[in-house]
């Protein structure tokens, strides 16, 4: 039989299109041995017996392929990173594709394999999952949902209520290259550096900071609204502050270049591959040798310190000034995850 | 960015700040506190962004003039743009401006409500949406200082060559001398010296100062964005004050020439001529503002569409007049942060990423 090279809407239309779209492009890619066989309509999973975590996140980043990424990738490492910061490891996904009627059917497989090389390198299955086909114009290419179990690390005490003053703020990587690689593919600008998204699995990091369990309060995946975001909400939440050092914060040159154009600030640019991590003083230099050993960690620095001066989020310049850090109005950059 | 690091380097802010205090304890020995004012919305900006404040000797006081584009549009020119867009024309417009409140709604209301309102990184997107939309009528609302005008008014070009005829400006085009004349000659104001601003200065040059400067006997230096740029422009300031003299300095002389833009101002010269411009909560200002030249008036979206930008009624709790002037301070404001903030601003100030209470929001409180 003859196969479209696009999507067409009677592949999402149940019959056989549908069952020939997913038996061959799916099913073939994520059963593996795994729970993913055939196409019943939910996975038997054995339990972990212990705790659990579940989580959902949903992707709508335009480009679909964008510098160091795509979609596909994006989603697996999203709600494994969600699942990571909880203090979990993350177990299985279910992947839900929403395709606009149109999408080159090489491009589909692309992000297939992407998704299978990413739960593959992030050691997730991918165990059940959904496709619906709509007409061109009413979703931009693809859309994909993930939602993912993991087994919860006991040893984890994670809560803002735990953190103390003179805690240290740790960043596992440069911040903001994920949005301004996406924005930077998006407008077309050309800085003619390396710049690419950090999108990658953050567990093996979360796993690697689980020897120091006791002394980690706070584990958070700067996504949406990046570094400020995730630090000015907690600080709103605390009796405490937390004082970050310019100089200190790992930036790419590249992240730096684009952000300097499009007039934004780094501290507001979402990550999908880095990590954000509170501890009490003592357990901070091993953490961040312990991540600069891993692939994932390398550039892992010290970027602040918690305060006394409740509520107050604040950023030492490099020029020896003193701000506030804001968190951003809204959405500054649309659809980049 | 290694070429932008040297304009930020740590350890040079240490030192131009450490002349900077020493400038300054000799100026309060005689008493002297000076007031510095910065007139252009980009420095409000950097001073916010770099704690510059916080590094400012206590005898010394930053102010933020009328220098964003935003904050000094009139009440009126919303109401127009509101006006137009709910009559059905296209209102293609630079984001900053759909949020500001008119008398009694926003640009962002009137979307809501279902006008066409485009946001536009470019003027050439609006020539742009103009040719894919023929049928339509486009309005660019041309606001802005020296700038953005030469960009704002290359739509004209384009339109009277030919490339579209649906086009037309609303123009509220504002001039930084006349400005920095009216803030002298306003005792309330009481400013030191002026750190004027670096890409307006590129298009109008340094020249265009001197007559003021001249006249009005006041310290001014011409200063950069980045860092070291104000540092220096702010030390050129408090040396001049301290040896008593009233220079214009151009310490920007890596972009700024002294006579500027000649393409930018030889557009402007042919387009435009000078008018009388009304500056939100300031007041009309006696050709501190452009207007296209009357064979072009075809271009000019006010008179095209038949809407006045002159009247209006902001709210009248808002005290950004006097903010804009120096007079009050943002912190000063009632209003501040408890009911206007960026997400629900009472008056333009808190509006513009620019704007000095947007600044003091995000930056100070």
């Amino acid at each position: 039989m003859k196969h479209s090279e696009k999507v067409l809407l009677g592949h999402g239309g149940g019959g056989r299109l549908s069952r020939d779209l997913i038996a061959e492009e799916i099913v073939t890619r994520f059963a593996d041995g795994g729970p993913l066989q055939g196409l019943p309509d939910g996975a038997l999973l054995d339990s972990p017996g212990e705790a659990i975590v579940f989580s959902t996140d949903s992707f709508v980043v335009s480009p679909l392929e964008f510098p160091g990424g795509d979609i596909g990738c994006l989603a697996v490492h999203g709600t494994v990173n969600d699942l990571a910061v909880s203090g979990a490891v993350p177990l299985w996904l279910s992947l839900a594709l929403i395709i606009e009627e149109g999408l080159e059917m090489a491009l589909l497989r692309r992000i297939l394999d992407s998704v299978k090389r990413a739960s593959m390198e992030a050691g997730v299955q991918v165990v059940t999952g959904d496709t619906k086909v709509v007409a061109r114009g009413q979703c931009d290419g693809l859309y994909i949902n993930t939602a993912g179990i993991g087994r919860k690390i006991e040893s984890f005490q994670l809560g803002v209520e735990r953190i103390r003053r003179g805690d240290m703020v740790i960043a596992s990587g440069t911040l903001g290259d994920h949005g301004m690689a996406v924005m930077a593919a998006r407008e077309g600008l050309s800085i003619g550096g390396t710049l690419r998204s950090d999108t990658a699995p953050v567990h093996r990091l979360a796993a690697r900071a689980a020897e120091w369990a006791d002394a980690v309060k706070f584990m958070r995946d700067p996504t949406r609204g990046g570094l400020a975001s995730v630090l000015g909400e907690i600080v709103q939440e605390g009796s405490f502050g937390i004082e970050l050092i310019e100089g200190a914060i790992p930036y790419d040159q590249g992240a730096r270049a684009v952000s300097e154009m499009l007039g934004i600030d780094l501290m507001h640019v979402a990550c999908e591959g880095r990590m954000i991590l509170i501890c009490s003083p003592d357990a901070a230099p091993g953490i961040v040798s312990a991540w600069r050993e891993m692939p994932n960690g390398a550039g892992a620095a010290v970027i602040g310190e918690v305060t006394g001066e409740a509520r107050r989020l604040i950023l030492n310049t490099d020029i020896g000034g003193r701000r506030l850090v804001d968190i951003p109005q809204g959405e500054l950059l649309p659809r980049i995850c | 960015m290694r070429y932008i690091d040297g304009f930020r380097s740590g350890a040079a802010a240490a030192a131009i700040s450490e002349e900077i205090r020493a400038i300054a304890l000799a100026l309060e020995e005689k008493g002297a506190s000076p007031r510095i004012m910065e007139v252009c919305g980009s420095h409000t900006m950097s001073i916010g962004r770099y704690g510059i404040r916080r590094i400012m000797p206590c005898n010394v006081s930053l102010l933020s003039g009328p220098g964003c584009p935003v904050c000094v549009t009139d009440a009126a020119y919303i109401d127009a743009a509101v006006e137009l867009a709910r009559r059905g024309v296209v209102i293609a417009t630079f984001g900053d401006m759909l949020k500001v409140p008119g008398s009694t709604s926003t640009l962002a209301d009137a979307r809501s409500q279902g006008a066409r309102v485009h946001v536009c990184y470019s003027p050439l997107e609006a020539v742009k949406l103009a040719g894919d939309h023929p049928g339509d009528e486009v309005v660019f609302l041309g606001i802005g200082f020296e700038t953005t005008v030469a960009p704002v008014i290359s739509i004209v070009k384009r339109a009277s060559e030919g490339e579209v005829r649906n086009i037309s400006v609303l123009t509220a085009f504002k001039l930084v001398p006349p400005a920095l004349e009216a803030l002298a000659a306003d005792s309330r104001v009481a400013v030191n010296g002026f750190l004027l601003p670096a890409h307006v200065s590129a298009v109008i040059g340094s020249d265009a100062y001197r007559g003021f400067v001249d006249a009005h006997r006041l310290p001014s230096v011409i200063a950069g964005f980045e860092p070291l740029d104000i540092l220096l422009g702010i030390k050129g300031l408090l040396q001049q004050l301290a040896d008593g003299s009233a220079r214009l300095e151009n310490q920007y002389t890596r972009v700024v020439r002294p006579g500027g833009n000649p393409l930018a101002l030889a557009l402007m010269e042919k387009y435009l001529q000078p008018a009388d411009a009304s500056w939100r909560g300031i007041g009309t200002i006696p050709e501190s503002g452009l207007e296209l030249k009357e064979e072009y008036s075809g271009y000019d979206g006010g008179k095209r569409h038949g809407v006045a930008t002159t009247g209006g009624n902001p709210d009248p709790r808002c005290r950004c007049g006097e903010v804009l002037r120096g007079i009050l301070l943002p912190g000063e404001c009632p209003l501040m942060g408890r009911e206007c903030t960026p997400a629900f601003p009472v008056g333009p100030c808190m509006v513009s990423s620019e704007g000095s209470c947007a600044a003091h929001y995000r930056y100070s409180r």
